[in-house]
């Protein structure tokens, strides 16, 4: 039985706001195992944005490597990190980001519109993804008419909708009450688990933390192990 | 609540609304009070620029008419001077002085000079201001061939006192010796005063009066009399009264004016939409805050009064600055170029500028009042939204729902199309303008359902950039309106104004062809009354070798009504069965004129002012008898707006005796050049520069390019009204690329290159461009069939033929279109100068 390689792999990442101030994250190594929804947690400013930016390409490290499935970051120009992102990476957002002007299912369909996914099998995915988040009822009709919980989930939908390996989630529960966000967190772990994608959770919510399967506490610009008990058990 | 809590909550809320405004969009702001501010510019230069010019034709009728209470006029030729004395004897008549009114015929390239031939004991009591400088030293006026100037005359005609002024009496040259000058004060334009006896003898008119000046005892009927007058007058002679003689220029020129001021209007309007749209995308981009506003306690009136503060804000800012741009404008206007404005009607010698307070704040209100009504709807959909509802993200469309009105649309399309059939009121098309108006106003309604329908009919492509952009203007086709509205109708107006501007060229170009069929065309300068080729000159025309063929005219002016301006009768050489191949007939009866009458046709303009109509008789006053004419067809005159009539020459001068000519056209023998034919006819008159011999085709070239200037400013105003327009989109664009800036940055994230990010935008941009531009061709062509149709007929009373310029239309659309489309781009661009992690960071 062969081990295989983590997908994502940061080693040393070191990344300041300005040159002359403290960094924010410091020599920051982390080794993401195939398969885990790990939790990151932090206090407002630890730097926990900071580094999903990085993780996405969106942001450089000042030094270190990113390195997803053996390939480093760094070597790619802004059009091959955004293409790599393009089929790679899922987002989801505190602020939903959802399009008004585009019904639910144009919504879900835009990551697979962007890879050049053709009808029938874009329609088929979608409808599957809708599907499985509870909101296939809602595809004909404009996001702007929905729901926070609604909405997170649209955005759930799209950030698996193109099996991407990683998901990126920044307090996807932020903008929600307690029992919706239960149900939003339970979803995303169900999907993940279904979708086979890796994920990383921003949040400061314990009770969202608790869902991943490993929680690491961004402190001092480095992650260290975190202090919350029972991190591992599955979730509500 | 009281009414004071009222005020405070507004004006706390407004003070809030404003200084973010200021603070984050002053570029928007600018716009918006630059565009009010254009239109209030071009409405108080135009009207400061006109009332110039009618002050200064004010003061020089004031000044020529005097103290008289009614005024006799007859033709240039003049009545038998014994009406004066049976006049003057009336017992209601208290003062009388004669008067020989003429136009001059100048030796030299020179319009004529205006002439009074006075006498200086009767006039001093009637025209006090005129008589007052020539004072008590009158015997000089009756030196023989003497004639005192007004300033501007000596200066236009570079004379002075001692100097010859060359003139034409018949076909012969003569010369006036200037006595005296008369100062600045005493007349603003070009005149000539002579002593009336000198005057009849060295024009020869021995014993002929053309005007009469009477003063009446206190207590008199001045209507009555007038009436009384009109029917012992002689044919050809009316009694008109000082208010009419000045309401004259005021009359000839109100159509020409009202269509400056409406085009101004149209700039205004524009204005007014830029104000409702950047009002609205501020409402939507700010809705979280209003909502936040209303939570914390700010009622719906009070913010709907802040958002409408916000409106008359922009509105006062945008007039007072237009107002004084105005004020500016005409006065450099005034001093560099003249008050004509593109109307040789409204030329003043020398114009005065004043500031007229009154008229000025009128502009500065209705500059306001239109920037509130801008900001009306989005004020009240503000006020009207739950402060939840509203303080929700991405709830945009929904709030402007309103406008998404298809019925309305219809409704005031129908209204439009109505208002196109209805008569103008007072001489002015009013119908018209209220017919482009709601026109225009049904057409931006009807855009949302436009843009739903087109971009509903879209099948996907695949191509994610394509089928987003497409999938948002389909979901924002409410907010689309915003952005469109202001292209729409700017656009749609240049639309109209081209081809309008287009057929009245094509047609006056036509006009011109037919009736300059001559190689060489000849005459005195228009107007004049003194100068005429005698029936030995023309003979000695015909007579010469080069010449295969020559055609005289006779144009003269004649009064039918006393009312009216007098109109031109041309006695022309004209087969009455052929008219149509001499003239540019519009209407014709083929039929004889039955027996005791004589053929006339009557240009468009008569026959709109007279109600003359083909088969009609009409009672001309010729030769000092009623000559009974058939309307035997009417024709087409863009010349002589207060109308015209032909007749055949020899039945003018059966008539009147009268074979002179001060018009005519020649045929040249193949083998003469036209510069040897030029030489010899002027050898054979020996009459100088007086006589203007022009090739048809110069004649032609200098017409239009004349036309092309009195368009110039037609055009200039059109453009700035598109240009507020262009900038109602640039505001517009960057105004939404900024509200969209958080989906930029969402789009990045999944994986969206920055130039598909872009390549979306441009998408948008052209989508959204060719709808306007191919919406906008439509309704211009719509409104340009009023513009030819409804309001030209019925301002100028001349009608032309539609001609569309299909490639000046299409430079134009692809101008618009890739406008519109770097607009976009360049508004995205700034609006992802940020990066993506940011945008995503604001809550919207």
């Amino acid at each position: 039985m062969s081990i295989s390689p983590p997908p994502l792999v940061l080693d040393e990442i070191t990344k300041r706001y300005r040159p002359e101030s403290a960094p924010v994250l410091d020599r920051l190594q982390l080794q993401l195992p195939a398969g885990e929804y790990l939790a990151i947690m932090g206090e407002s400013g630890s730097g926990k944005s900071t580094l999903l930016n990085l993780i996405a390409g969106l942001d450089r490290p000042d030094s270190g490597r990113v390195v997803f499935e053996g390939s480093d970051l760094a070597r790619l120009d802004d059009d091959a990190v955004t293409r790599w992102r393009r089929a790679s990476i899922g987002f989801v957002f505190q602020a939903f980001h959802v399009l008004p002007y585009l019904t639910v299912l144009q919504n879900v369909a835009l990551p697979l519109d962007l890879l050049g996914v053709r009808d029938p099998q874009r329609q088929q995915r979608v409808l599957q993804l809708l599907e499985a988040c509870g909101i296939a009822a809602l595809a004909p009709r404009y996001a702007r008419e929905l729901s926070g919980g609604e909405l997170q989930r649209i955005a759930i939908a799209r950030a698996l909708v193109h099996r991407p390996r990683l998901v990126l989630a920044d307090e996807p529960t932020g903008n929600l009450d307690a029992r919706t966000a239960q149900q939003i967190l339970r979803l995303l772990r169900e999907q993940l688990h279904a979708n086979a994608a890796n994920a990383i959770l921003i949040t400061h919510s314990v009770a969202a933390a608790r869902t991943a399967d490993r929680i690491l506490q961004l402190e001092g610009g480095q992650l260290q192990p975190a202090t919350v008990a029972a991190a591992t058990q599955a979730p509500p | 609540m009281n009414r004071n809590d009222c005020a405070h909550g507004a004006w706390i809320a407004w003070r809030t609304l404003t200084r973010s405004q200021l603070r984050e969009h002053p570029m928007q702001l600018l716009a918006t009070v630059t565009a009010i501010a254009l239109g209030v510019a071009l409405g108080t230069a135009v009207y400061l620029v006109n009332s110039a010019a009618l002050d200064e034709f004010d003061q020089a009728i004031r000044r020529l008419v005097g103290a008289a209470d009614i005024v006799i006029r007859g033709p240039p030729e003049g009545f038998d001077e014994a009406l004066f004395l049976s006049l003057a004897r009336q017992p209601v008549v208290s003062a009388a002085s004669p008067v020989l009114e003429l136009e001059l015929t100048l030796a030299g390239q020179h319009p004529p000079l205006k002439l009074l031939g006075l006498d200086p004991f009767r006039a001093g009591a009637l025209q006090p201001a005129l008589m007052g400088e020539i004072g008590a030293d009158v015997k000089r006026l009756f030196a023989r061939d003497t004639i005192i100037l007004s300033r501007t005359a000596a200066q236009e005609l570079r004379l002075q006192r001692g100097d010859a002024l060359p003139i034409i009496v018949g076909g012969a040259p003569k010369s006036l010796r200037v006595i005296d000058i008369l100062s600045d004060s005493v007349y603003p334009e070009p005149l000539g005063i002579m002593d009336i006896a000198t005057a009849q003898w060295s024009l020869e008119r021995i014993g002929r009066l053309n005007r009469i000046d009477l003063r009446l005892r206190p207590g008199t009927n001045l209507e009555a009399l007038r009436a009384d007058l009109a029917a012992a007058l002689p044919p050809g002679v009316v009694a008109v009264t000082p208010a009419i003689e000045r309401g004259r220029a005021v009359t000839a020129t109100r159509a020409y004016r009202v269509n400056l001021n409406m085009l101004a209007l149209v700039a205004l309007m524009t204005g007014a939409f830029l104000v409702f749209s950047t009002q609205s995308l501020a409402v939507l981009r700010r809705r979280a805050v209003l909502g936040l506003l209303r939570a914390l306690g700010v009622t719906r009136s009070q913010l709907q009064c802040a958002l409408l503060g916000e409106g008359a804000a922009i509105g006062v800012a945008g007039s007072v600055l237009g107002a004084l741009m105005g004020a500016v404008v005409a006065a450099l206007v005034l001093r560099y170029l003249g008050s004509d404005l593109g109307n040789r009607a409204l030329a003043a010698m020398s114009p005065v500028f004043a500031v007229q307070p009154l008229p000025t704040a009128a502009f500065v209100l209705i500059g306001t009042g239109v920037a509130c009504l801008g900001a009306w709807i989005p004020a009240s959909e503000a006020a009207q939204r739950a402060p939840a509802l509203a303080m929700k993200a991405g709830d945009a469309e929904p709030a402007l729902s309103r406008l998404s009105t298809t019925l309305p649309g219809l409704a005031l399309i129908a209204a439009g199309a109505a208002f196109a059939w209805l008569p103008p009121v007072g001489g002015l098309p009013l119908a018209g303008y209220l017919a482009i108006a709601a026109l225009l106003a049904g057409a931006v309604l009807l855009i949302p359902t436009l843009m739903r329908w087109v971009t509903g009919t879209a099948t996907r492509s695949g191509r994610a950039p394509l089928d987003t952009a497409v999938a948002q203007l389909q979901g924002s086709a409410a907010i689309s309106t915003i952005s469109l509205a202001a292209i729409v109708v700017s656009f749609s107006l240049m639309v109209a104004m081209a081809i309008m501007v287009h057929s009245f060229r094509n047609s006056f170009d036509l006009w011109l062809v037919k009736l300059l069929p001559a190689d060489l065309q000849l005459r005195l300068s228009i107007g004049s009354d003194t100068g005429a080729l005698s029936v030995d000159q023309q003979s000695r025309i015909v007579a010469l070798p080069g010449v295969a063929r020559a055609e005289f005219r006779r144009v003269r002016q004649v009064w039918l009504r006393a009312d009216r301006a007098p109109v031109a009768l041309i006695a022309r050489g004209l087969n009455p069965l052929r008219a149509a191949d001499s003239l540019p007939l519009v209407r014709e009866v083929l039929q004889d004129a039955p027996a005791g009458t004589q053929p006339a046709w009557i240009s468009e303009s008569l026959q709109d002012l007279y109600g003359y109509q083909p088969g009609n008789r009409l009672q001309l006053p010729l030769g000092g008898r009623i000559q009974s004419l058939f309307v035997a067809g009417v024709w087409r005159d863009f010349v002589r707006p207060a109308g015209a009539i032909v007749i055949a020459r020899a039945d003018y001068i059966a008539a009147t005796g009268d074979g002179s000519a001060n018009e005519g056209s020649i045929w040249r023998r193949p083998q003469t050049s036209s510069a040897a034919l030029e030489a010899a006819i002027r050898a054979s008159l020996n009459i100088g520069d007086a006589l203007e011999l022009i090739g048809s085709e110069q004649l032609r070239e200098r017409s239009l390019m004349l036309f092309d200037r009195a368009f110039a400013i037609t055009y200039a105003l059109e453009g700035i009204a598109v240009a507020i327009g262009l900038l109602g989109v640039g505001v517009a664009a960057s105004s939404s690329a900024l509200a969209r800036r958080a989906q930029f940055g969402m789009l990045r994230h999944i994986g969206m290159l920055r130039r598909q990010v872009l390549a979306m935008l441009a998408i948008e941009g052209v989508i959204m461009s060719t709808l306007s531009v191919i919406y906008g061709l439509l309704l211009g062509t719509a409104l340009s069939l009023i513009l030819v149709y409804v309001i030209n007929r019925q301002s100028f009373n001349w009608s032309i033929d539609l001609a569309v310029p299909w490639r000046q239309l299409g430079a134009l659309s692809m101008a618009l279109i890739a406008a519109s489309a770097l607009t976009a781009l360049w508004s995205g661009r700034a609006a992802m100068s940020q990066d993506a992690v940011r945008a995503v960071r604001e809550d919207w």
